[in-house]
């Protein structure tokens, strides 16, 4: 399900501390490549790089077809390996969307050519993402689509969601879910709260996306069928999922850097890049959220990556529009502000960026072990560096970053048995 | 926490050394009560013959304007000009912007001249911000969006004070369609900073979540306007709902129910509104057209108080402020 342009497989020797979460290891080791597969384990490795599991992204906006100028499956796939990943999943929301296996196609054979690193392509759950027909999901699934999402956009008529879960039940493939009741936030370009009430700006409420969280989370429990749910934001939608959980429904769900890092009061700025959908939410949420992260109820850390033209987002807050980047500064934002003061310990934030989206997605998930593939993210835990707009792969710039110091970065990435990436 | 820093833009000098006012969080106390003591200063100075002073000329105010206007525009135009500043207008429609040139190319083209002072009105919040950072320019808020609206709070301010000799311990009920308006925003900030006490009045679907933040109190029964100094009645903003989307049920309930009449004021209150007034919706014509209205009185402030922001924003701050506005280098022409 995953594609990338075919190129030799490497050997080479990587030394540091290994820490591998889902295999229980945190040990000073030599890591021996040999044809892009892991041959030996040695002790004794020097050095102050963490070896860490490489990292997969089940949420990035490759804007290709049709933004090419935004964003190309090079260009961002140049991002995903220097931001530590070997894996990612690209939305379909692009133009045209991603509804027939033509387009699917096309995809496909353009990252066998350019990707650098393995991509996998969403489909869209409903034909032009208009939410009325559901789109031929059979033959896309037999065309390569990892799964079905109308990210961007609701499902919005309960009615087809229920036939998308019915449905996709054939395909074996999940469907991922942009939870908005559009009604309740029309209108809306920050969190509703104080922050929103002060500014003047529209509020796009949590329970604009609880609400919908408890609906779909109903309905796959009523049709026995898994869903992911993406980019949750809201307390609420947390507490859903956890009673789902516990009630029985297979639901995953991820939760994006920002949600994590920042809350509403960053809007104040009114700055556009911390403009997104959904939007940041208040200090409890942010709370409810970690909590989530830790506990698993949220097992995913997705970046949302969405460029934006630079000409777009230079414009007055209400009128630019919603989305930042985040594949190329990921971890290092994640390993400043949770990791460092101690919100978040290290293997958590490893766990939650590789095994939990690969294992929600029924992707290989990448291990430190022999015999294995190679898929590592080598991390300089003490590197500060400045996210600077000079300082992307990325063909956009809209970071919520920019000018912010960072402790941690990635050096080195090694994905499918290939290095991609050496800083 | 992480800190959000924006990127300068090339060319513009780094912030703190050029003052803007994009909203009332921009101004202290003693800000305030300068620019309404300057405001009182130059009033007298109209009332002679020859209206104008030569305080800033030479330099330049640009006011841009995206959204219809006629007080706010008309009265940034004659201030500049009072104050001997050269002033050129533009609007969006009849300019490039017609030909869908994006703001930040406008400013850009603007800030060729070099201008002091940008006035701009824009209905996207934000706006007047973007150009603070693209441009050179200080910047003055005219209005953006739902947001604030500084130099209306300050003309309502000086109009209060020049009523009741006062502004501490007022009280001041702002009735009507608090959710759209950049009016209320500053206002209630600009009567905190005072020490005046603000209570918003109106129906709960045009009260916004979370307001009472701004340090004031909601009520939704127009009996509460009893208590109140100033009855403050805010515009039916029609235009900023969507078609279809009515936030009450008819404009003959809100009359009904929140109007500003006669029966509902008591002795000694006064009656303000930002204008353009829909009489017979938010206002009774009676009361508009009587002697506790107070609308054209803040339609003349705002002339005095504008030109106290142009002057207060190119003077160099407080230092340069002089005690006696009557002295250079406010002298008459």
């Amino acid at each position: 399900m995953l594609h990338c342009k075919n190129g030799r497989a490497d050997s080479l020797v990587l030394e540091g501390r290994v820490v591998d979460p889902g295999e229980g290891v945190d040990a000073a080791l030599r890591v021996v490549i040999e044809n892009g597969v892991i041959t030996r384990l040695e002790p004794g490795g020097e050095g102050r790089l963490v070896l860490a599991p490489a990292f997969v992204d089940p949420h990035v906006h490759l804007r290709t077809p049709g933004r090419e100028d935004e964003e190309t499956i090079a260009s961002g796939t140049a991002a995903a390996a220097a931001g530590g990943y070997c894996a990612i999943l690209a939305m379909p929301n692009t133009d045209p969307v991603v509804d027939s296996a033509a387009v699917l196609g096309s995809l496909v054979e353009e990252a066998r050519e350019e990707a650098l690193v393995p991509t996998g392509f969403f489909a869209a759950i409903s034909k032009g993402q208009q939410g009325a027909e559901l789109t031929e999901m059979g033959e896309l699934a037999d065309a390569g689509a990892v799964g079905f999402t109308d990210d961007g956009r609701p499902v919005v008529s309960a009615g087809l969601m229920r036939r998308a879960l019915q449905y996709s039940g054939i395909t074996g493939r999940l469907l991922a879910l942009h939870e908005e009741e559009p009604t309740l936030s029309r209108g809306g370009h920050m969190h509703e709260g104080v922050v929103s009430a002060e500014l003047g700006l529209g509020g796009w409420p949590a329970l604009a996306e609880s609400v919908m969280v408890e609906r779909d989370l109903a309905l796959a429990g009523y049709e026995s069928r898994p869903v992911h749910v993406m980019h949750v934001s809201a307390a609420e939608s947390v507490d859903a999922l956890r009673h789902a959980r516990g009630a029985g429904v297979v639901a995953t769900a991820e939760a994006t850097p920002h949600h994590l890092c920042l809350t509403d009061e960053a809007v104040r700025s009114l700055d556009s890049n911390v403009k997104m959908n959904p939007p940041l939410r208040s200090e409890e949420h942010r709370q409810a959220l970690l909590d989530a992260v830790r506990d698993g109820t949220v097992s995913c850390i997705a970046t949302d990556h969405a460029p934006h033209a630079r000409h777009e987002k230079d414009a007055p807050f209400e009128e630019a529009p919603f989305g930042v980047t985040g594949l190329e500064t990921a971890f290092g934002a994640l390993h400043t502000y949770l990791v460092r003061p101690g919100v978040l310990p290290l293997e958590t934030l490893l766990e939650r960026m590789s095994a939990g989206p690969a294992r929600a997605f029924g992707l290989p998930v990448p291990r430190i072990a022999v015999g294995e593939r190679a898929n590592i993210a080598v991390l300089d835990l003490e590197q500060e560096w400045e996210v600077r707009e000079d300082g992307f792969r990325s063909r956009s710039v809209n970071s919520w970053l920019i000018g912010s110091r960072l402790q941690g970065r990635v050096v080195r990435t090694v994905a499918d048995g290939r290095e991609v990436f050496a800083a | 926490m992480a800190e959000i820093k924006l990127a300068e833009s090339s060319g513009a000098p780094p912030r703190g050394q050029r003052r803007h006012l994009l909203g009332i969080s921009d101004l202290s106390r003693a800000d305030v009560e300068r620019i309404l003591d300057t405001a009182r200063a130059l009033a007298s100075s109209l009332d002679r013959d020859v209206k104008k002073l030569p305080t800033l000329r030479g330099r330049t105010v640009v006011n841009l304007f995206y959204e219809s206007s006629t007080r706010t525009l008309s009265s940034f135009e004659l201030a500049a000009k009072r104050l001997s500043a050269d002033t050129m207008s533009l609007r969006s429609s009849g300019s490039s912007v017609d030909k869908g040139e994006s703001l930040k190319d406008t400013a850009l083209t603007l800030a060729a001249y070099d201008p002091d002072v940008i006035v701009i009105r824009h209905p996207a919040i934000g706006a007047p911000h973007l150009v603070a950072r693209l441009t050179g320019a200080h910047v003055v808020n005219a209005g953006d969006g739902k947001h604030q609206h500084p130099t209306q709070a300050l003309l309502d301010l000086y109009t209060m004070r020049e009523a009741f000799g006062r502004l501490e311990g007022l009280h001041v009920a702002i009735v009507g369609d608090v959710l759209h308006s950049r009016v209320t925003r500053s206002l209630v900030e600009a009567l905190a900073l005072v020490g005046a006490r603000t209570t918003l009045v109106g129906p709960p679907t045009l009260m916004p979540r979370g307001i009472e933040a701004l340090g004031c109190a909601v009520s939704y029964e127009i009996e509460t306007i009893g208590d109140a100094d100033v009855v403050y009645a805010l515009r039916m903003q029609s235009e900023r709902m969507g078609p279809g989307e009515a936030f009450v049920p008819s404009l003959r309930e809100y009359a009904a129910r929140w109007g500003i009449t006669p029966e509902r004021l008591h002795p000694g209150q006064v009656v303000m509104h930002p204008g353009p007034m829909n009489r017979g919706v938010e206002i009774d014509p009676r009361v508009a057209d009587s002697e506790v209205a107070l609308v054209t009185t803040q339609v003349r402030s705002g002339l005095v108080v504008r030109m106290a922001v142009l002057y207060d924003l190119l003077t160099s701050g407080p230092a340069a402020v002089p005690t006696a506005v009557e002295a250079s280098p406010l002298e008459v022409a």
